[in-house]
């Protein structure tokens, strides 16, 4: 399954990273004398922990296929909505509305997630018109007006943030990104499994696949699809840590210009700009791994710089509701529980846009039918 | 074996509904015979209370629960008497002859520990009611039992006054240090002492 070279490749490179990041934390644990600030150390510690969790929740796409990964994917983003609640205040009159967010519409948004891309056009919507629609109608059946349209508002970002958006990560696995991928897809579907002979029309049917064999039309149908998506979905949150680590580190340089003080003390211009140049940087070297790769591999250091931008935008804005409500981070509300929607905050803005992105790059040039 | 494992599942359910995170301030998990005494805001507090122990105090601790919930229907009959192993107590017919203190104390012998709401009702979570009296007379009969502090946060948000289905917010449980009733402590001084053992956890956030 994983026996092609470029993606065993982004795997290697990544271990690689992660090995290397976890022997420095190790190496300066041990040596409290080197001179760096300790809370500075934990900090990198938990992230290189979380990134660990990220990887491994990544490698089960590889083994045990795409519908585990988007499983995983609405258990994490049960429990950021659960963070999200829990540090907003509600009125007993929403607790039925809550209901449905939680056990209704999060499951459903994964559902039709993991179904395929084939309800693209259904998935984009249900949580932005229908959930948006019916949380205000509930909590009005509910009879209590207090602060009607402030809780409305809160319930409604916590859904958006934490399901609608995080569920774009997992969707990058169902994007058709290579010619032909659409249509078998929906033919799969139609058919509900795929037999040799449909794979022998196909086969037919795609120009320039005459000489290929049934076997290696096979492999094509049932791999190599579904490992540029995972290949696709890696670099995306690669490129999403990586930002968020670059950006921290380009800020510990000494002339600071801090963006927004109020806000977040830690986040200065040159840390924004120095952590996206070298994003762009490591994701023009990555290009070979992504769906751009040929005549438009410029596109992959472009998408980088959307998502360490979109990574900022990300964590600002939480950093602005931790604030608001008075807290350091997610997880310090119930201790025990390290913040989920802490780590996740970059990833959030990140996905919808990096997807639908991917998505225009794909229709502009003809893989996928703009329908869709 | 076969009550044991759903026991465990019940825990692990529990504990995942309820999100709760639990600290022992100052205190231990212990087997010996104690009594929890913690603020009531949902008809979850006790299986959240019992499920957040460690799975060989748990085995021995029961809650004190009232007759007429945990007697309706097939479901909560069971969870009362075969998985909680629950002391119900009838609210109805409170009698000199036949008071839940007594009960309590032949119930748990020399072996189980008690998970009691002493508010008596439920409160809507943003004040702690006055306590009733009967956790002091149950401490005037058994000097030696062990009290247990304990403060739920945020579990009347998971399931409110009047509400059936639970939301899966995440709460706090904590577990203050022991105390007991002093040798000649009048009865309102040790109900308020209790209330404000609950109430100092709470702050400790």
């Amino acid at each position: 399954m994983i026996s092609d070279v470029r993606t065993l490749s982004l795997i290697g490179a990544v271990l690689i990273l992660l090995g290397t990041s976890w022997a420095i934390v190790k190496l300066l644990r041990r040596r409290p004398e080197s001179g760096i600030d300790p809370a500075i150390l934990e900090t990198f510690r938990l992230r290189v922990r979380a990134w660990w969790i990220l990887f491994a929740a990544l490698a089960a796409a590889f083994l045990l296929g795409h519908v585990v990964t988007v499983a995983l994917f609405g258990l994490i983003s049960f429990w950021a909505l659960r963070e999200f609640i829990t540090l907003t205040p509600t009125r007993p009159g929403d607790h039925r509305t809550l209901f449905w967010v939680f056990f209704l519409i999060t499951p459903l948004q994964f559902f039709l997630v993991g179904w395929g891309y084939s309800l693209y056009g259904l998935y984009s919507i249900v949580v932005p018109v229908y959930a948006f629609l019916f949380i205000p109608a509930r909590i009005a059946m509910a009879g209590d007006y207090k602060r009607f349209l402030e809780r409305t508002a809160k319930i409604q970002a916590g859904l958006l943030i934490c399901v609608y958006c995080l569920s774009y990560a997992p969707a990058l696995l169902t994007l058709p990104i290579t010619p032909g991928a659409q249509a078998r897809q929906a033919e799969s579907r139609r058919l509900g499994r795929e037999t040799p002979a449909t794979l022998a029309i196909e086969a037919a049917k795609t120009p320039g696949s005459e000489h290929r064999s049934l076997r290696a039309d096979r492999e094509d149908f049932l791999f190599a699809d579904s490992s540029g998506n995972i290949r696709l979905l890696f670099f995306f949150v690669l490129i999403v840590q990586l930002s968020d680590a670059l950006q921290y580190a380009w800020s510990q340089l000494p002339s600071k210009h801090v963006i927004v003080p109020t806000i977040n003390a830690t986040r200065t211009w040159e840390g924004l700009l120095g952590g996206t140049l070298s994003v762009m940087l490591v994701g023009a070297v990555l290009w070979w791994a992504t769906p751009f790769h040929g005549t438009s591999w410029w596109m992959s250091p472009v998408m980088s710089a959307v998502i360490s931008l979109m990574g900022f935008a990300g964590s600002i804005t939480m950093s602005a509701i931790k604030r608001d409500r008075g807290v350091r981070d997610f997880g310090t509300l119930v201790e025990g529980h390290g913040g989920v929607l802490d780590r996740l905050d970059s990833i959030c803005f990140a996905a919808p846009v990096f997807f639908h992105c991917t998505r225009w790059w794909l229709i502009l040039n003809g893989i996928i039918l703009p329908a869709g | 074996m076969d009550t044991n494992i759903s026991r465990n599942f019940l825990a692990l359910l529990a504990r995942f509904l309820s999100g709760a995170s639990v600290r022992w301030v100052d205190s231990q998990p212990d087997t010996c015979q104690r009594v929890y005494f913690a603020n009531h805001t949902s008809h979850l507090d006790a299986i959240v209370i019992w499920s957040s122990l460690p799975q060989a105090v748990r085995t021995i601790t029961r809650p004190v629960a009232a007759k007429d919930y945990w007697t309706k229907g097939p479901v909560r009959r069971y969870l009362a008497n075969q998985l909680f192993n629950a002391i119900l107590i009838d609210r109805e017919e409170i009698k000199v002859h036949q008071s839940p203190v007594d009960l309590m104390i032949r119930e748990i012998g020399q072996t189980y520990s008690l998970i009691v709401f002493p508010e008596g009702g439920r409160s809507d979570g943003r004040e702690i009611n006055e306590f009733k009296s009967g956790l002091y007379y149950l401490c005037k009969k058994r000097p030696d039992l062990e009290l247990i502090p304990v403060h739920l946060d945020n579990m009347n948000r998971i399931l409110p006054r009047g509400e059936v289905l639970p939301v899966p917010m995440l709460s706090c449980i904590t577990f203050g240090p022991p105390m007991w009733l002093e040798a000649g402590e009048a009865k309102v001084d040790f109900l308020a002492r209790a209330r404000e053992a609950v109430r100092s956890l709470k702050e400790l956030d």
